[in-house]
């Protein structure tokens, strides 16, 4: 299934990103609940992108799984990238005036998530739900 | 850009978030109702997010920064109209929207500010 590329750089972005991923969720029969876990968690990762990452993209498709279906969304910058992985991740730690809830967050709302991040060469994090 | 209108009901600003927020909007609505709370002695905000369709941590500081700028201006906020979806979402994204009152619709939100 092909991919969809959606640049964030800026505040109406994190918001077509929000549509897209949903538009592709309500594809993929994910549940109402199911959608809005995903669709919260791509804001996180989109608003993240944005405001710590200086800005990057987002890669949308969906996903198969034998009979499953799923959505997986990818968030990359080329940003300064984060040192200590597992203190941004923890819930409460924010860098910047955050609630430091977005990537424990998102972790916590999808399947599966990947980061990965190192000083100087940008942040990618993806995320996938699948369908019940 | 887009305003967030705010109607005046007795003692009560109602304002009904509808549309998906872009962060310059969110920033307007703060400085209009600080204002009309000054202007018209409102002792309640009623925010109605029933069109709503996520609350990410984003939105979530931002119903909690208007409930604080309201009670230091000293008026009481009630959260509307949260989707059970939505609801079900905010708890295991973390967010506890501690310290803001919460009603099922309108009618209850005002009876809870009379
Ligand atoms: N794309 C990114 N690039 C660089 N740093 C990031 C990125 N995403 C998250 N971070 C770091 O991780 C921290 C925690 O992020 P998050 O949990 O979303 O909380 P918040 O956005 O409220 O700060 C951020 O404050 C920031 O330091
Ligand atoms: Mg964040």
């Amino acid at each position: 299934m092909t991919a969809q590329e959606l640049p964030i750089h800026g505040d109406a972005d994190v918001v077509r990103v929000r549509q897209a991923v949903r538009a592709l969720a309500i594809e993929a029969k994910l549940s109402l609940v199911d959608q809005t876990k995903l669709v919260t968690a791509a804001s996180e990762l989109a608003r993240n992108t944005l405001t710590y990452g200086g800005g990057g993209s987002a890669t949308i498709e969906r996903v198969e799984n034998g009979t499953r279906a799923g959505v997986r969304a990818l968030f990359h910058d080329d940003g300064p990238g984060i040192a200590d992985l597992a203190l941004a991740l923890r819930d409460g730690y924010t860098s910047g005036g955050g609630l430091g809830l977005g990537l424990g967050g998102a972790k916590r709302l999808v399947d599966a998530f990947e980061i990965r991040s190192e000083p100087g060469r940008g942040t990618t994090v993806t995320v996938t739900k699948w369908a019940r | 850009m887009e305003r967030i209108p705010v109607l005046k009901i007795g003692d009560t600003l109602l304002v009904s978030i509808q549309t998906d927020l872009h962060d310059q909007m969110v920033l307007a609505l703060q400085e209009d109702l600080a204002d009309r709370i000054a202007a018209t002695g409102a002792r309640g905000v009623l925010i109605d997010i029933s069109g709503l369709e996520i609350v990410d941590s984003f939105a979530g500081r931002m119903l909690a920064a208007i409930a604080g700028i309201s009670k230091i201006l000293d008026a009481e906020t009630v959260v509307v109209g949260m989707r059970p979806a939505v609801a079900i979402t905010l708890v295991e994204l973390g967010l506890s929207l501690n310290g803001i009152k919460t009603a099922l619709d309108v009618e209850r939100g005002l009876r809870l500010l009379s």
